[in-house]
């Protein structure tokens, strides 16, 4: 691993750098005290509010904080434009891929992306063959995470199409801040964010089905046990539409309705935080309890819009994911905004034999995993674990992707009392309706142990509030 | 609204007025039980002060399958404590958070903080610590949560329909707590026939009086010694009592006629139907019945009430 890496903050040589001097300013002029209790004061506001979420393999109903550390990843205004740029080029383009790969598939026609990668994909709905869906938007919400190395130097590290989660984070954390140090906005113009869930009102109602000028919107959550319950209610209630379960739901003639105490009423859009396997018993698992018995009828039949798409999940997994720029240049005659980090495919015999003879310098992850869950991280592992997954990338190459270690931004960090630098991420949530929008700023997420490079919230990362200055 | 959101809704509403009501059960007990009262007959200590809230609330069985002996701080442990026992203090504030958690897009985030507050701080109470500092604190306690959330549902909910049934499990719910609170009297015997309107027999009834908050409320009406008519007819006939049978199954029929439409008539007919028994009652008819006989067929006409609610709106059957 490198020796030193971009920190947000300062610069190795020049101090603090511009975007943050006021911040530094503040920092170092608020006496500690004052500092240590408003930590403190954040924690039982979350707490309280119950803005937690639940962890999978602890006792059910666990509840925890995410750790919010109050020091903000502040985004210059011209890095800002750039990214916002690349962000909407390549969501684009990953929409004008799902409506090819289940239409023409003239990509794969062109030799771009193997046929066996599309049509042997675990994620690729053979059923979705020929389904127009409204406006051809198959990624309504994309969550797409992005790292820093260097000097403008940001890498995509996954495009998240399925139900991508933590938006509520971005927004919870933003209300803390202004509650908590109103003086800092008072200083600087910071871009607000709040209307995300307009934002994304909007866009739900513009994909309805055809000729309906007033749809009903509902948000469909597996319900309280999931772990981003939280945020499900959250967004439900911003946008003022109900939260409903499978179990609230039913189809009658190809068209869905929920049970309400006026008797059934139809529902045109549903945002749905349930995977497409647990969507209807009927169509995909048969031992969903989460889904909607005929669901996928009325889906097909138009008469509802399901956001995202069934089949998002082809675009996403790790082994498109070094198509991507490809798919830019293909549909868009573009040259990508954002690039890919440079990545291995341990399928192919030269990339294999290279990863195996670099392991403990690189990042390993399963093509379909998610949440951090079953990832080499080659520097900090242990011999063990090493051997472990050099045994699985031998038994199943296809099963993997490898890339470099990155050496990703820091940002300072409180660690205790003291304030140390920890790796961050950043995840903007990308919206396409009508047009492709996003707000200023996403979710900064932070590996707190000193030297981690995972960031998941399942895996000990913090959050933190993203700034983007408006001048 | 969706029928599964106002069923969390109209439960979060009952099991914080089942906490309360609990709370002042426990409360009168507690005070019961500082009184003489008569010893019985080896085999009857249902009759000990400590049995009533058990038997009142219809937990007998289940306190003994879980405690072989009574005593206070069984059946303290049992009714506050125990989170086995879906009726008890903490079992109940437990569900009314999850009800709340459930639909927490549905009522204001004061009201969410509220309900989450209290459950985090009911964390902290052990039996240990109700005991030692006295249950009447923790009683408190109770009771001052359950207002304040009234208070901030009723200071920052919308008018809506889920207001509808958060107030309509609350008066259901208080309705069946008064009948019951107001029934303990006919377990607690007084030491000898002799006793009836002598001390012991007066202060059982404020002690009652007290558990619901009506003593200074009898004592502003009737300016005049406790007896049971009265007892009986605050606590039941009056409209202007806002714990009473009366006062309760009023709301109740109001809620409901705003409610209904062609599909939902028999819950608005039977509120009204009990409604009118109570507006129209007297107090004579009811001991002429018998106090006890009366509250019984009170408490079953209010539990058919509760299952046409539910049919109707909260678990409706697919048509």
């Amino acid at each position: 691993m490198p020796a030193s890496f971009y920190d947000e903050m300062h610069a190795a040589d020049a101090g603090v750098r511009a975007h943050y001097r006021h911040f530094d300013h503040w920092l170092s002029t608020t006496a500690p005290d004052r500092v240590a209790q408003k930590r403190s004061e954040a924690d039982l506001l979350f707490r309280r509010a119950g803005i937690t979420f639940a962890v999978y393999g602890e006792a059910a109903g666990t509840e925890r904080l995410i750790p919010f550390d109050i020091i903000p990843r502040i985004i210059p205004q011209h890095e800002w434009r750039m990214l916002e740029r690349g962000l909407k080029q390549r969501v684009h383009a990953l929409n004008l891929f799902l409506h090819d790969v289940y239409h023409e598939q003239k990509i794969v026609r062109a030799g771009i992306v193997p046929a066996e990668k599309v049509l042997g994909n675990a994620q690729f709905r053979e059923s979705m063959r020929g389904v127009d869906v409204p406006g051809g938007i198959y990624a309504h919400i994309a969550g797409v995470d992005i790292v820093r190395a260097g000097e403008g130097e940001y890498y995509v590290l996954e495009d998240n199409l399925r139900v991508p989660s933590g938006v509520s984070y971005m927004l919870e954390n933003r209300k803390m801040m202004m509650r908590l140090f109103p003086e800092l906005f008072a200083r600087e113009m910071v871009a607000p964010v709040d209307h995300y869930p307009d934002m994304l009102l909007e866009n739900l109602r513009a994909v309805g089905p055809a000729g309906l000028p007033n749809p009903t919107v509902v948000l469909l959550t597996p319900g309280v046990y999931n772990s981003a319950y939280f945020e499900h209610s959250f967004l439900a209630q911003q946008m003022g539409i109900e939260l409903v379960q499978g179990r609230d739901l039913f189809v009658k003639n190809r068209v869905v309705f929920m049970h309400t105490t006026r008797g059934p009423q139809r529902v045109d859009v549903i945002y749905r935080r349930i995977d497409d396997d647990f969507l209807d018993p009927q169509a995909f698992r048969a031992d969903s309890m989460l889904g909607v018995p005929g669901l996928f009828e009325a889906y097909l039949a138009g008469n509802v819009t399901l956001a995202n798409a069934i089949g998002t999940g082809v675009a996403d997994d790790k082994s498109m994911y070094i198509h991507v720029p490809d798919m830019i240049r293909f549909y868009l005659a573009e040259e990508p905004v954002l690039s890919n980090v440079p990545t291995w495919q341990p399928s192919r015999p030269e990339d294999l034999s290279y990863v195996l003879a670099h392991l403990a310098d690189v990042v390993v992850k399963e093509v379909h995993g998610a949440g951090g869950y079953g990832m080499l991280v080659g520097p900090a592992a242990t011999q063990a674990e090493l051997e472990d997954f050099r045994a699985r990338l031998i038994a199943d190459p296809g099963r993997y992707i490898a890339q470099p270690t990155l050496a990703l931004s820091t940002c300072p960090t409180f660690a205790g009392t003291d304030i140390a630098p920890r790796h961050i991420d950043l995840r903007p949530f990308v919206l396409s309706g009508r047009d492709i929008n996003l707000v200023p700023g996403g979710l900064s997420r932070v590996a707190l142990r000193e030297g981690s490079l995972v960031v998941n919230s399942s895996q000990g990362g913090g959050t933190k509030d993203t700034w983007v200055l408006e001048a | 609204m969706l029928s599964r959101t106002a069923n969390e809704l109209y439960w979060m509403a009952r099991h914080i007025e089942r906490a309360e009501n609990t709370a002042r059960m426990l409360d009168i007990t507690s005070q019961l039980a500082l009184l003489p009262y008569r010893q019985m007959e080896p085999g009857q200590s249902w009759a000990a002060p400590w049995a009533i809230p058990l038997i009142t609330t219809g937990l007998a069985t289940d306190f003994y399958a879980r405690h072989p002996v009574l005593s206070p701080e069984n059946v303290l442990d049992f009714l506050v404590c125990d989170a086995s026992n879906p009726s008890s203090i903490a079992a109940c504030i437990n569900a009314a958070r999850e009800s709340g958690r459930a639909v927490r897009g549905s009522i204001s985030q004061e009201m969410y903080e509220d309900l989450n507050l209290t459950w985090l701080e009911l964390q902290h109470y052990t039996l240990e610590r109700v005991l030692s500092q006295g249950p009447s604190d923790f009683f408190d306690w109770v009771k001052r949560r359950s207002h304040l959330f009234r208070g901030a549902t009723f200071g920052t909910m919308l008018r809506d329909e889920g207001y509808s049934f958060i107030r309509m499990g609350t008066f259901l719910e208080r309705a069946d707590n008064t009948a019951r609170i107001v029934d303990v009297k006919y377990y607690t015997l007084l030491p000898s026939l002799d006793d009836v309107g002598g001390a012991v027999d007066y202060y059982q009834w404020s002690a009652l009086l007290r558990s619901v908050s009506a003593f200074e409320a009898y004592r502003k009406i009737y300016r005049d010694t406790i007896t049971p008519v009265r007892v009986a007819e605050l606590l039941i006939l009056r409209e202007d009592m806002p714990r009473s049978l009366h006062a309760c199954m009023g709301e109740m029929y109001e809620i409901l006629k705003g409610l209904s439409d062609a599909g939902t008539r028999e819950p608005e007919r039977l509120a009204g139907e009990i409604h009118a028994q109570l507006h129209y009652g007297r107090t004579e008819q009811i001991f002429a019945t018998g106090l006890h006989e009366y509250l019984m067929a009170f408490l079953d006409k209010t539990s058919q009430l509760a299952q046409e609610i539910t049919d109707h709106f909260l678990v409706p059957v697919q048509r």
